[in-house]
Parts: structure tokens; C-alpha cells; sequence
């Protein structure tokens, strides 16, 4: 029974494990990669499609699941006067896409010893004092796949509002795009990356962090580690079956609701 | 031409129904709970359903130092394999010398690099090769977060414990120690480098449940966690000014007469160049075997998962364990399409949400260890045939997403899981109001490169660190002990390879003797001559192009 279930499951999966069969689509759209025009499956990512016509990634892809940047794609739709920043793996096909990829953003990353940066706004110029060509025209903000407001944390950088970047640029990817298309030649990715540096660093190592660290190193916890080896399988079982049920008795923060198993009341 | 699918809410009509049933079930399903956690005989019935438990998919290995050992087919394919080039055909004269090779460039690799450096190796004698870019790897793509026993009501005992029990007491005992006691520094480590965990507003760690863990004790940042972690490492890492070389995949190790590996040949992808890296350590952080696509599932992985570390590290005779356990984690995304295997982070079952089948019902507890939350959803799906069919003939249950903004307030999902959040916007779902369909996907391979607790291997200059090695996981792999894995034995492996390269004065002449011999061996087990590997990318190219291919230039 359970080799059965495993051939139903590889049969419903056949299209994403290798590559798509024709016979499986019902519609279907056109896109021109660097201008060539192809006949795509409707239903399907720019990555897949760019597949499906032929290509195999060498550049161009990495996670396929938009985390690292390495599908930055730009395209136009026919009709259509904007061009549009997207990933290529999270982002469906549209019938008259124009699109390239651009796999790679040259850029310079000044080298810093983080430890021996001030924590400072100042210290953002200091490195990149390009960020003070910013003309406020927005076009980085909507280069980005992320939908980051790009602009207003270069803003913020030049104000020295380490945090404000940090925060309005977390979700950021490092594609490049953004400084493909400045027309300050910014580079923002990098300057956002030593903000949230600068920032992290500025925030004290929590005082449970560090005393568990000298706990161990002063070998608070050799004893039990070694008492637990010398269990047998069937004690350390019941131990950990112990641990598993009763969960420390923690119930009564936000993430307990979900463990009730029984037991808690949360 | 059939009719196109009409969307409502991003979904086709004929599910509706069901999501409906499943948000008016909510409320009492809030009011009283999931079902209580298996007891071990449950465990035990349900994992009939595991795709490793599952008959067929599996053989023992004709060949090498884990002869007779039982690995799935797929991977038991690339080791019995021969090598892409011929020995023979190859010029060793050395192009780069380096005191330290690291093969890989995510989290382990960059955090052994770093290590190295901490440990007395200047960073122009560290040379860091990666397939594709640095960075572009499974490690960027961890949402859910890293384990560390750091508060008080927590200990690395209990975290050993956890990961012991959730391996099925399989793992590596030494290692496992190793793993949990380091825990506490790396979080120190990367906090001072200056990663943004969550935090509350008294400043301390926010730290969450995971799977088959006793205690809250998962550092996140957002559901960016493993990217968050390797690009504060890698901007480290392009500060020290190391060697490195992109899209430069090994293709093979060398070793000197007496087998110690001494360097390794690399190829540019690009160009088709070879390079021979002469090189007194090698640590081996490649990575896992997620595109292999084991069993016919669908994977989280990166693009780059084939496996070709192990394939290597076979060849000069590493000695394997726990190869034959895969980790299928419990949800991964089985709707719309354009997503399907993607990585749902156990993060939003950490936060409340259910998994529900097509009537609403919540059929198990959330937060089993992966394998067995795994095997309820393939039971759920094809033997009670409570799940929802996708247009593509996929089978899923709901993810009951919603329920997290229920228990935690709305906007939550926004600010705990902005990347998922993000991804189902893009394709037309909103997964704060609708639940999502979801079903086991490939995500980790448990087993691998055996070591000790400093990444050391049972071949002479050969470290392993991260998804590649195999051991502290045992059988099955906890959440959150993946990043950690990286971290820590990246950082032990560096250590190790710097401290191993000081006292040895001389790596040897440079020779694929190992390969040599390996060969025999395959043809004197019968093994088909066209098997080749590694094979570097896995090929989803569309068929009807396949077919009329041909090479002129």
C-alpha cells in the first residue's frame, strides 16, 4: 500500500521534478526572452519558463524561492511604457512579457573592521559618501522585487537613523537592482548592510546569552551530560518522554496555546 | 482548449467549500485545541506512511567504504557513478595554493572561513570555492530559526535531549553535545557581529517553539533567519579580503599517495576551464541532496542541492552514516503551482496555526517531530482521503494560517512572516484571511560525512561541516538545529583544518589515485558505464525542446 501511495505522489509531482511535458497544458501565453519570442505555459514562473524554453541556469538562479536575489529579472509588458523590477522564480508569466535577467550588479563594498565603527549616524557617510547625491526620485523603490522602500531608507541613512534602516531595510535581498538603476550610483544594499550592522551591534547580547556562555565554559553542565550518557536507552526514553509531556511547566506565554496538549491550560 | 481556471481569493472555485468549512470551524477548534501530542506506539503506526518507511525507493551500495549500507536509490545512483573527467586526461600542475580549501558558500562554508582566519590563517591563504554565488544556498532560505538553550528555564542538557529523542536516539553522541553546548556562543557570536534576532521590548530574545521541542527556545529574525545570519557573515567575510571563486563547483578531491586529501579540482562552470587548488585542509560544506528529488517529491531546496560533496568525499574514502533517512518536512506549499515544495516554515505552526483536512478537522497534534507530522499529512491525504486535490492532481491539507492573527492579533503575520506573507500576495492569496494548502516536501538530508565533534573525518585532511555530515541529527533533524549545525562546526571545522595545517609541513604531491582505484572497484561490481557524477544542476528543461536538441558549436 504505501509503495502504491509513493508512485501517486512521484505521478503528481512529474512536472516539477523534471522538466514540463506539453501534453499536460491547456493554455498558454508568449514571452520574448532578450527578445526572442516562446511559447510558454500560462500557469507557470518567469523561471520555469525560461526553462521550460529551452534554458538551463547556470546564472540566474539559486534558492527558486525568493531569498536570495540571484533571479533579479527586469521586464515590459507590450502596451505598457514601465519597466518592472521581479524575481524570476516568484513571479508568474504574463502573456507579451519582454524580459532579461540580470544575474549580476557590480558594486563597490568599502572593508570595515565593524568593531572599530562608532555606532554612529556619521559613520554611514563616512564610508559611502555617495549617499549624499541622493536626488529623492524614488526609482530605487520601485526597482525593488521586494517592494522595500528603498528611498526612504537611503533618506533615513543620511539622516543617521541607523535603526530606521534597519528596519525599513530587513526584508532586503541584496539583488541589486536598486543600484542598477540609481542614477546617484548609490550602492544600497551595501549601505544598508553596515546600518543593520552598526544597529545590531549597538544592542547589548542579552544577560541570559551571556551567562549561559560562562556557565558552560566554567562546565556547569558536564555532570548532567555525563549522568545522562551513562542512562540506559530505556531511561534517557523516559526522560525525554518526561520533557516532551510536562514542558517545563511553561504554559502561560503567547507560544504555549499552541503546545496545550492535554496537559496545559493556556 | 479547456476553459481557464477561475480564481476566487487566488484559489479555484471547487475549493472554496472546503476553506469555508475550514473557517467555520475555527473558533471551536481555538476553544479546544488540537488533538493531544502521539504517544510512542502512535508514532510507530503512522510512520508506516514516511516515504523512508514506505517499501521500495531504497538499495544497498554496491561499492566504497559503506558497502552493503542501505541509501536511497537516487543517491546510490551518483555514488556507484563514474567520474566526469577522466584521470588520465588531467594536467595537476597547480594553478592556486592554498594553506585551506572550503568547498561551499553558505553558512558552514563562510563560518569556517572565518574561523580559519580566527585561528591563524591569513585570509589570502583561505580559498573559498562555491558552485554558484556566495550565499546562494539552503542555509539563506532558513525562515524558521536557530535553537540555543540560553534561558533560564532552559539548559543544553534538555536541548540534547529534545534533538536526541526527535532523532530516535540515533545521533552521535559527541557530536550532539558539541552541537547544544556551543549554541549559546554562536548566538553571542552573531549577535556581536551585529544580526538583528527578534527581540521583545525588555530587549531579551523573543524565542519560540519548534517541533518536538520541550522548551521555547527558537531564535528568529522575522522568517528571514538563515539570511539574515549568512549575509552579516559573508559582509564579514568580504571584509577580511579571503580568496574566493564563484561558480567554480569541485568536481573531484586530490590526495597524496598516502590518501590525505591535499586539494581539489575545480571547474568554471562558465568557461569550462579546470583549475587544480593544491591545499593543506579541505573542508567539505556543500551541502545536502534535496534536487535529487528522492522518492518523486517536490523540494524546499536550493538550486544547487545535488549532492556532489558526498559523491566526492566518497571517492577519497569518507565513511558515511544515517544516509538512508530523508527529511520530508511536514508542509511544504502544495498550491498555487508556481510554488509548489516551497518551504512553509514550521514557524507558522509554532504560532497556532492547525492543520486541518478537507472538513475542517484538525487531525493532529502541530508540532510532532517533522517525520511523524510528515507521515499524518500523506496519511490524512491518501489513505483516509481527507485532503483537497489541486488542479495539477496534488494532494493537501489546510494550513490554518488565519489563526495566528486570531490568537496573536492582527498584523502578526506581517511582522513574524513577512517573506511568506510576501510570497502569497504575489500569487493572489491573502494568508492572513484564507488557510493554505500544503503537503510534505523534501528538506533535509539527515545522515552524510560521519565526524568527530571537530569536523574531523575518518580520511586525513578531510573536515566536514553542515547538511553534508551526518551524525548529530541522528535520523531525523529538529528545526532549528540546521542553521546551528552550520554555525557551530562550520566554526569547528575551520578551527580544526587551521590548527591541522600549522603542524603539518608538507600536503604531499597532488594525485587522483583515489578516483583510480574507485573506478575499479565500480567496474568490477558491474556498475553501467554511462553513470556519471556529480552532476552539479539538476535540468527542468521543457521536453518538447529536449526532444530537437542538438550540439553543433
Amino acid at each position: 500500500m504505501g509503495q502504491e501511495i509513493m508512485e501517486r505522489i512521484r505521478e503528481a509531482n512529474e512536472a516539477v521534478i523534471t522538466g514540463i511535458d506539453d501534453a499536460d497544458i491547456a493554455h498558454w501565453v508568449s514571452i520574448y526572452i532578450m527578445g526572442k519570442a516562446y511559447r510558454v505555459p500560462a500557469d507557470i514562473t518567469l523561471m520555469q519558463a525560461i526553462e521550460y524554453a529551452g534554458y538551463r541556469f547556470v546564472r540566474g538562479a539559486g534558492c527558486r524561492a525568493g531569498f536570495c536575489g540571484a533571479c533579479a529579472t527586469v521586464y515590459r509588458v507590450a502596451g505598457d511604457w514601465r519597466l518592472k523590477a521581479a524575481l524570476a522564480c516568484q513571479t508568474r508569466v504574463e502573456d507579451g512579457m519582454y524580459l532579461v535577467q540580470i544575474p549580476f550588479a557590480p558594486a563597490e563594498k568599502p572593508s570595515y573592521r565593524i568593531e572599530e565603527e562608532a555606532p554612529a549616524g556619521t559613520t554611514l557617510l563616512k564610508h559611502f559618501p555617495e549617499i549624499a547625491r541622493c536626488v529623492a526620485c524614488n526609482t530605487c523603490t520601485k526597482a525593488c522585487p521586494q517592494e522595500l522602500e528603498v528611498m526612504d531608507y537611503i533618506q533615513a541613512a543620511l539622516r543617521g537613523d541607523l535603526k530606521g534602516v534597519a528596519e525599513l531595510s530587513f526584508d532586503c535581498i541584496q539583488c541589486g537592482l536598486c543600484s542598477i538603476r540609481c542614477p546617484a550610483e548609490i550602492v544600497h544594499y551595501h549601505v544598508a548592510q553596515f546600518a543593520r550592522r552598526l544597529y545590531g551591534r549597538s544592542l547589548p547580547v542579552p544577560g541570559h546569552v551571556v551567562e549561559r556562555v560562562e556557565e558552560i565554559e566554567s562546565g556547569v553542565y558536564a555532570e548532567e551530560f555525563e549522568r545522562l550518557m551513562s542512562l540506559s536507552r530505556e531511561e534517557i526514553e523516559e526522560l525525554y518522554k518526561k520533557e516532551q509531556r510536562e514542558k517545563g511547566g511553561l504554559k502561560s506565554d503567547d507560544a504555549s496555546r499552541v503546545t496545550r496538549n492535554g496537559q496545559g491550560e493556556g | 482548449m479547456a476553459e481557464e481556471l477561475k480564481l476566487v481569493r487566488g484559489y479555484p472555485e471547487y475549493m472554496l467549500e472546503s476553506i469555508e468549512r475550514v473557517h467555520a470551524a475555527r473558533a471551536k477548534r481555538i476553544e479546544e485545541g488540537p488533538p493531544p501530542a502521539m504517544s510512542m506506539e502512535e508514532r510507530e503506526e503512522v510512520l508506516r506512511f514516511h516515504p523512508d518507511h514506505a517499501p521500495g525507493g531504497k538499495r544497498p551500495l554496491k561499492v566504497g567504504p559503506n558497502k552493503g549500507d542501505i541509501a536511497p536509490n537516487e543517491v546510490a545512483d551518483l555514488l556507484e557513478a563514474y567520474p566526469l573527467v577522466d584521470p588520465a586526461e588531467l594536467d595537476l600542475t597547480v594553478d592556486i595554493d592554498a594553506e585551506v580549501l572550503i568547498l561551499g558558500g553558505g553558512l558552514a562554508g563562510t563560518t569556517a572561513a572565518l574561523w580559519a582566519n580566527e585561528e591563524g590563517i591569513p585570509p589570502d591563504r583561505i580559498l573559498l570555492a562555491t558552485k554558484l554565488r556566495h550565499g546562494d544556498s539552503n542555509s539563506i532560505m532558513a525562515q524558521g530559526g536557530t535553537q540555543a538553550a540560553d534561558k533560564p528555564y532552559d539548559s543544553p542538557v534538555i536541548h540534547f535531549l529534545d534533538a536526541y529523542g526527535g532523532g530516535h536516539f540515533t545521533n552521535k553522541t559527541d557530536v550532539l553535545r558539541a552541537l547544544v553546548e556551543d549554541a549559546p556562543f554562536i548566538m553571542k557570536w552573531l549577535t556581536e557581529l551585529g544580526c538583528l534576532f527578534d527581540r521583545d521590548e525588555n530587549g531579551e530574545f523573543v524565542e519560540d517553539w519548534g517541533g518536538g521541542t520541550s522548551r521555547p527556545r527558537m531564535h528568529a529574525a522575522r522568517d528571514y533567519t538563515g539570511m539574515e545570519e549568512l549575509r552579516v557573515i559573508r559582509d564579514e567575510f568580504r571584509n577580511r579580503g579571503f580568496m574566493l571563486l564563484e561558480f567554480y563547483p569541485a568536481v573531484e578531491l586530490l590526495t597524496s599517495p598516502e590518501g590525505r586529501v591535499n586539494g581539489a579540482i575545480l571547474w568554471n562552470m562558465e568557461i569550462g576551464e579546470y583549475k587544480v587548488v593544491r591545499a593543506k585542509a579541505v573542508v567539505l560544506a556543500t551541502g545536502g541532496f534535496g534536487r535529487l528529488h528522492i522518492r518523486g517529491f517536490p523540494t524546499t531546496n536550493h538550486y544547487g542541492a545535488t549532492a556532489d560533496g558526498l559523491v566526492l568525499a566518497y571517492r577519497a574514502g569518507a565513511v558515511f552514516r544515517d544516509l538512508d533517512t530523508v527529511q520530508y518536512h511536514p508542509t511544504g506549499a502544495a498550491y498555487p503551482q508556481q510554488i509548489v515544495g516551497l518551504l512553509i516554515t514550521e514557524k507558522v505552526r509554532g504560532l497556532g496555526a492547525h492543520v486541518v483536512n478537507r472538513e475542517g478537522e484538525c487531525f493532529v497534534y502541530p508540532l510532532e517531530p517533522r517525520d511523524v507530522e510528515a507521515a499524518a499529512i500523506i496519511r490524512e491525504c491518501y489513505e483516509r482521503e481527507l485532503g483537497v486535490v489541486t488542479p495539477t492532481g496534488m494532494h493537501g491539507v489546510w494550513l490554518d494560517s488565519p489563526m495566528i492573527e486570531e490568537i496573536h492579533g492582527e498584523g502578526t503575520i506581517e511582522r513574524r512572516l513577512p517573506a511568506m506573507f510576501r510570497m502569497y500576495k504575489r500569487f493572489g492569496i491573502d494568508m492572513r484571511k484564507d488557510p493554505i494548502l500544503v503537503f510534505p516536501t523534501l528538506h533535509y538530508q539527515n545522515g552524510g560525512v560521519e565526524t568527530d565533534p571537530w569536523g574531523r573525518t575518518n580520511v586525513e585532511g578531510l573536515f566536514v561541516a553542515g547538511e553534508v555530515s551526518g551524525g548529530v541529527h541522528g535520523k531525523n533533524r529538529l528545526m532549528g538545529n540546521s542553521t546551528l549545525d552550520c554555525l557551530v562546526f562550520g566554526r569547528r571545522a575551520g578551527v580544526a583544518a587551521a590548527r591541522y595545517v600549522k603542524e603539518l609541513p608538507d600536503q604531499g604531491p597532488l594525485t587522483l589515485g583515489h578516483v583510480e582505484k574507485f573506478v575499479e572497484e565500480l567496474r568490477t561490481a558491474g556498475v553501467p558505464e554511462g553513470r556519471r557524477s556529480p552532476i552539479l544542476l539538476p535540468d527542468y528543461r521543457g521536453k518538447r525542446v529536449l526532444a530537437r536538441m542538438i550540439d553543433l558549436l
